[in-house]
């Protein structure tokens, strides 16, 4: 079973504004083996949610997905039909949806909440759903007897230890969690992020998890994904991808992030500048415009993605001297003023 | 700051909301909110001290006690040599022209259907500054949180500016009277990665440049590390350790602030994995355990802890409020 549980290649979505398509997406390609831990990183805006989103085909209705494919277990999501992917929706797919913190109904008890999908998706007699949301409450940390409060009885992190619960409900083979860490205080987005690595463990099921904080990555997935201006510039397994980057952008990324390990207080060095507009992307690199590397072929072709490392993909032009530009995006300097 | 004598000085501060009705409190319900509880310390001049712990510890309303936006419910806050409970007239606005607050987000900190110039020329207005004066204060704040040619924002609207840019401009609003004192309550936390860094950068900047006495309030230890020298750690309205940041990152003594350096994620791949040693649940300010308000999550709580209060220990130059400690 080396197969990957998903396989997404090359795969495009546009969101159509008035007469302009926003290209969120472009020709994104990467696998979620089987029960692993895969992070997507990149700052707001670069298409995380969009891609995600994409895998659950849950996706707004301005949006397309005009190509590629998104294999999962072998058949293409991308080609289903709303309703043979209505049928791997929580069964086989669940989501976790960006602030689910705030998805929950506040008008419905989180039981009958979880009720619906166990009842009403997956077939559940009324006493077997009574069971199983009991256990899923204790699987996610929460004592069963709460399972009668309403979401605004709860506070953000078990909100959000509920919103894990739901997509465990019916079992899934992938889950797909946008940001279900952020905006929680750093103990509690410990526990959850040590409760999801548990069940992931335990049940043996896949995870795509979104955040923008490299921190949460390195701390629970296997193997990351970082997206720039909705490509993906770099996709590896999680320890080489931060020792060893290979993209400037990830060099870059790693940069502005505190770091409790490193010795003095250190500096942090901000990418100076801002993504370009995804409804007319430049037609090179598209982090030519803030990468202290760029050359004129990098303004000039877009790189093509490469594997120099088995494992280890990246899409630059100069990921062949990735050790020497490692050593001068270490440096300040290389990044400018602070921007 | 050459003046030893703190710039403010904090004893026994409490503030405590009134919540519920009459009969929940007949019914043996709490009907108070003790979001501060008997905290002490001093800032000298020019120092940056971070407020860290958990949402519900008390930190922002610690916070908001300092600048005078919520009146002290027990014991002193004294700025400058002055009780500030008891300012008023001219004595209260140049006390509030000397301290300012930043808070959590920047779309919220300002009307959104005034002009950054507009906004800007609030506090000098208040403050009775000639108008004459105001662009060009405005233009000087405005550079000072570097925001390159500043004159381009003056005239546009919050919604036009990313959130990094709006951060420094309310950061630029809240310097633009000079204050000697800032509090910032979590800067950073919805802005964007990739510019939090920069914000960060031009926080530390000015606050040296303007000698700036500062607290910045987080729950992110390694947030308050870039920017603080001393911190201090509070739970549920309490002062827990009150030492140099570098001290407690390095060696946490008090057994709560030993789980607010385990929960910190490093960038880094090769990190621990350990169960974090606290226990399950989240602090609950209306109803705080009896002795020291960590005991039920504490794993190293003992009998003594459920029947005393813990004092502040002076323990290897910081303060620490633990049983353990008690030598
Ligand atoms: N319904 C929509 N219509 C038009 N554009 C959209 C829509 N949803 C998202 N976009 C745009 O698509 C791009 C990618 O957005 P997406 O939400 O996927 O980013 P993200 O990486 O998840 O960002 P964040 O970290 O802020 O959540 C952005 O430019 C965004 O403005
Ligand atoms: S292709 Fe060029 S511009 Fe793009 S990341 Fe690589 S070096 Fe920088
Ligand atoms: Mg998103």
């Amino acid at each position: 079973m080396t197969e990957p549980l998903l396989s997404v290649q090359n795969l495009s979505i546009a969101y159509r504004v008035g007469a302009r398509d926003i290209l969120a997406v472009s020709g994104a390609s990467f696998d979620v083996p089987r029960g692993s831990i895969v992070g997507v990183v990149g700052e707001s805006g670069c298409g995380k949610t969009t891609m995600a989103r994409a895998v659950t085909r849950v996706i707004a209705d301005n949006a397309r997905i005009s190509g590629g494919q998104m294999l999962f277990d072998g058949q293409d999501l991308a080609a289903l039909s709303e309703r043979a992917m209505n049928d791997l929706r929580w069964r086989d797919i669940a989501f976790v949806p960006q602030s689910a913190m705030n998805s929950l109904d506040p008008v419905y008890r989180v039981e009958y909440q979880l009720h619906e999908v166990l009842r009403g998706r997956g077939g559940l007699s009324k006493a077997a759903a009574q069971a199983r949301a009991v256990e899923l409450f204790e699987m996610v940390g929460i004592e069963a007897s709460r399972l009668r409060d309403f979401p605004h009885q709860f506070s953000g992190g078990m909100r959000q230890r509920v919103a894990i619960a739901l997509a465990l409900a019916l079992n899934p083979r992938l889950i797909v969690a946008d940001e279900p860490v952020t905006a929680l205080d750093v103990i509690v987005q410990r526990q959850i992020l040590d409760q999801l690595r548990e069940l992931q463990h335990k049940l043996g099921v896949s995870v795509i998890l979104v955040t923008h904080d490299i921190s949460v990555v390195a701390y629970i997935c296997d193997r990351t994904v970082v997206m720039y201006a909705g490509q993906v510039v770099e996709d590896a397994q999680t320890g080489p991808l931060l020792t060893h980057p290979l993209h400037p952008y990830t060099m870059g990324l790693k940069n502005a992030f505190p770091d409790l390990q490193s010795a003095g207080s250190g500096i942090l060095t901000p990418i100076a500048g801002a993504p370009p507009d995804l409804a007319n992307p430049p037609t090179g690199c598209r982090f030519a415009a803030r990468c202290p590397f760029a050359q004129d072929r990098c303004r000039q072709t877009p790189p093509v993605a490469q594997e120099p490392v088995p494992g280890h993909r990246v899409a630059c032009h100069r990921a062949d001297e990735a050790p020497a530009l490692r050593a001068l995006a270490a440096r300040q300097e290389t990044w400018g003023e602070m921007a | 700051m050459t003046d030893p004598t703190p710039l403010i000085d904090v004893t026994e501060a409490r503030l405590h909301y009134r919540v519920g009705s009459a009969v929940s409190a007949m019914m043996g319900r709490p009907a108070v909110v003790k979001a501060v509880d008997g905290v002490s310390f001093t800032l000298n001049r020019g120092e940056s001290v971070g407020l860290l712990g958990e949402s519900g510890c008390g930190k922002t309303s610690m916070g908001r006690l300092l600048v005078k936006l919520e009146q002290a419910t027990g014991g002193s806050v004294r700025f400058d040599g002055e009780e500030i409970a008891t300012l008023s007239g001219p004595a209260l606005r140049r006390f509030r022209a000397r301290s300012q607050m930043i808070f959590q987000n920047p779309f919220d900190a300002v009307n959104p259907r005034y002009s950054i110039a507009k906004s800007m020329a609030e506090p000098l207005a208040n403050a009775g500054i000639p108008k004459a004066e105001w662009r060009e204060r405005i233009i000087a704040a405005l550079d000072l949180v570097r925001l390159s040619n500043p004159a381009q924002y003056l005239d546009r609207y919050p919604h036009q500016l990313s959130g990094g840019q709006l951060q420094r401009v309310v950061m630029a609003r809240a310097l633009i009277l000079q204050p000697d004192f800032v509090v910032a309550d979590e800067p950073v936390s919805m802005l964007d990665v990739s510019v939090r860094a920069g914000v960060l950068n031009v926080f530390r900047d000015v606050r040296d440049r303007l000698g700036l006495t500062a607290i910045y309030i987080s729950h992110d230890l390694a947030l308050v590390r870039y920017v603080c020298e001393r911190t201090i750690v509070m739970y549920l309205g309490r002062v827990m350790e009150d030492g140099r940041t570098e001290d407690i990152v390095h060696r946490p003594l008090h057994p709560y602030s030993q789980a607010l350096v385990a929960a910190v994620p490093v960038p880094n791949a090769d990190q621990s994995h350990a169960p974090l040693p606290i226990g399950r649940g989240a602090p609950d300010p209306r109803n705080p355990p009896s002795g020291c308000v960590f005991r039920d999550r504490c794993p190293k709580a003992h009998a003594r802890c459920a029947a005393e209060s813990p004092k502040l220990h002076r323990v290897e130059g910081r303060g620490v409020a633990c049983h353990l400690f008690d030598t």
